[in-house]
């Protein structure tokens, strides 16, 4: 165990123990709840990058194509009381932790049916039921408020987790800086994950951070931080199920970084590959899609055939259209949404 | 009725809704161990203890971002800006966090917190510590901003910002903090939103807020003595404007001053300036004039930081040239 002051090597031997090596078996049912999350989530984004192309989703869209082992990792290690905060970069996220396609949808189409009834869009999914803070769209300012949470939560005595989820940029800037240096001190029961998908919108992680390890930056903190392989569901689940433990029993943040690739573009005015990177190296990386490394895992264990993927699949690709049909015929907001929930009513 | 200095009446109602609410609690750089860098909140370490009074690393936007996040799973922060020229570090937790998370989720999540410390122009401060920000809140959809001018209003603005459920930035005049008043031992609240006839007069009107209501009122007295009287309307909160006490005011002395610590352009002041013109121009007798701080940053050397200021001669000028009397 990682203590609080621990070195950058005492840190990264959190996943050296044998105890956190990648679930050699993994529970048949689990596994298929994980790529069932992953196909849907794949499926989803799918048809947002078509309904984007034809108009019915405006604005900024960042999907999360080959990132979709990190959510669904992360999330299911989680309680339904425990919080969760992310980026703009949502879409995913927000149906591993349970929102629904159709509520997810009909906030992309811009429709009164959306998560957020049309007024937040893809960049910022909220959902109380389900603990989930959005959906923040400047890159770092989140990170105060997920340990603020965190301190809400040892305020009150509670045993819940806030997992607060950012992109490899948000290691650069100032509030991720002071946020955890303030979790560290008070230590505040947060998981920090940075999903490092190798480019902040076009530009090279190491075009943009003076370390490469960004876990490391932990130790500046006292925060006992690790990295994991995050095209591999299994190493994700091991690492958060670690740093969530650590968070609920011992009081301690995490931070961890996930080692992902985004197959997309960083947005939908971005290309595929981008003019920032080659060609090859997205060929490389889409052969370590996690979805298919799953499958493989599973296939080989046993757990699935190919009639059970193609099960899964159909089954992923109906709720996308069933959610497409919900948000299509989904009504927009009335004139009366506009300057509704600007300030609560309150009389003082 | 008790007679409490600015900061003693803060501090009570700071203590009191601490006692009356456990989910309040207070944040800030020097708030606990060192009573407060203006002492507002003394003595409340002692009462609270480290959870509810809590000193924070000089870390704006990290520990404003933090209150905003308790805020969203239901605790009631107080963040303490030692000065809120430092809150500009801030601003962004304040406009895109506190501000706009209770449209951006539906209605599904609100921030109950509170935004305070001292604002405004103070004695030979320079520029990065002397100026006033009130414009700049109040131009935000989804904040409430408050300028207590009296140790009464102190106290009721401060409780009832605290009861909120939005985001409210309570605006403290960083040279009222020794001014005394009577303050009601009491549980009361000065409701946000609604100005005060701090004065009564019908020859015009002074519109004006946080410490320049204690320069309208000195204005006020020394007109007096020239047999000239003004009401002096003292709008207590920014946002939302009380509109309508402005217009009463107006419609009754037909001529209009606004005085404010900020700069002109985009001021408080245009902003009057325009409610005025729209619903009051078949009743104005003279253009509004408005007093305001000089067009610069603020300079040091006591001269020239005085010919930058807004204050009473200033103001008994103003208000003469609307009576055409200058």
């Amino acid at each position: 165990m990682a203590t609080p002051t621990a070195s950058a090597n005492g840190a990264t031997a959190v996943l050296d123990a044998p105890s956190h090596a990648p679930d050699p078996a993994g529970d048949a049912e689990l596994n298929r709840a994980l790529l069932r999350s992953m196909l849907l989530q794949r499926r989803f984004e799918e048809r947002t990058a078509e309904a984007y192309a034809i108009g019915k989703i405006g604005g900024f869209c960042h999907l999360y194509i080959g990132q979709e082992a990190v959510s669904a990792g992360a999330m299911s290690v989680l309680r339904p009381d425990d919080y969760v905060i992310t980026t703009y970069r949502d879409h995913g996220q927000a149906l591993a932790r349970g929102i629904s396609a159709r509520a997810v949808m009909a906030e992309l189409f811009g429709r009164s049916g959306g998560v957020v009834g049309g007024k937040g869009g893809s960049m910022h999914l909220f959902d109380a039921r389900t603990n989930f803070l959005g959906g923040h769209g400047i890159v770092g300012a989140h990170v105060p408020l997920g340990t603020g949470v965190a301190y809400a939560i040892k305020y009150r005595g509670g045993d819940q987790v806030c997992v607060c989820f950012m992109g490899d940029s948000v290691p650069n800037t100032g509030a991720f800086h002071e946020a955890l240096n303030m979790a560290g001190l008070w230590k505040l029961p947060a998981v920090y994950v940075i999903e490092n998908n190798r480019y902040g919108m076009g530009t090279a992680v190491d075009r943009a951070s003076s370390i490469r390890d960004m876990y490391r930056r932990g130790d500046a903190y006292g925060i006992p931080n690790a990295e994991c392989d995050g095209q591999d569901v299994f190493a994700v689940r091991a690492a958060m199920r670690e740093a969530v433990d650590r968070a609920r029993t011992e009081k301690v943040p995490t931070l961890l970084e996930v080692l992902t690739y985004r197959f997309m573009g960083h947005s939908m005015s971005d290309a595929v590959s981008g003019t920032y990177r080659s060609k090859a190296e997205l060929d490389e990386e889409l052969k370590r899609d996690p979805i298919v490394q799953l499958r493989a895992r599973m296939q080989e264990r046993g757990q699935i055939d190919d009639a059970g993927v193609q099960a899964l699949d159909d089954e992923a690709k109906a709720e996308v259209q069933d959610a497409w049909d919900f948000a299509d015929a989904s009504p927009e907001p009335g004139p009366d949404a506009l300057h509704d929930h600007v300030l609560v009513d309150t009389t003082s | 009725m008790p007679v409490l200095t600015y900061r003693d009446a803060l501090g009570q109602a700071l203590r009191e809704e601490m006692q009356r609410d456990d989910r309040v609690f207070l944040l800030g750089e020097e708030v606990a161990e060192y009573n407060g860098a203006y002492k507002v909140s003394k003595g409340l370490l002692q009462e609270f203890g480290p959870m509810r009074v809590v000193d924070t690393p000089i870390t704006e936007l990290g520990f404003a971002g933090l209150g905003v996040g308790a805020a969203m799973v239901g605790l009631r922060p107080i963040v303490e800006f030692m000065t809120w020229n430092f809150a500009l570090l801030a601003l962004d937790q304040v406009v895109n966090s506190a501000a706009k998370t209770l449209y951006m989720s539906n209605g599904q999540f609100n921030v109950p917190i509170v935004f305070r410390g001292p604002n405004g122009t103070a004695l030979q401060l320079a520029a990065q510590h002397s100026q006033a920000w009130e414009s700049w809140l109040a131009h935000i959809p989804g904040l409430k901003v408050v300028a207590p001018g009296t140790p009464y209003d102190a106290k009721g603005l401060l409780k009832a910002a605290i009861r909120d459920d939005n985001p409210v930035c309570v605006l403290e005049g960083e040279m009222l903090y020794n001014t005394k008043g009577e303050v009601p031992d009491d549980d009361y609240v000065v409701p946000l939103g609604k100005a005060d006839l701090k004065r009564e007069g019908d020859h015009a009107t002074i519109v004006t807020h946080g410490k320049m209501v204690l320069v309208a009122m000195q204005a006020a007295d020394q007109l007096a003595k020239e047999g000239l009287r003004v009401d002096v309307v003292d709008l207590r909160t920014v946002r939302p404007m009380d509109t309508e006490a402005v217009y009463a005011s107006v419609r009754k002395t037909n001529r209009c001053v606004v005085v404010e610590e900020g700069w002109e352009l985009c001021g408080v002041g245009a902003q009057v300036v325009d409610y005025v013109q729209r619903d009051c121009f078949d009743h104005l007798d003279a253009p509004v004039l408005r007093v305001h701080q000089a067009d610069v940053p603020m300079p040091y050397a006591k001269q020239i930081e005085k010919l930058a200021k807004p204050d009473v001669p200033k103001t008994i000028a103003a208000v003469k040239k609307v009576l055409y009397l200058e």
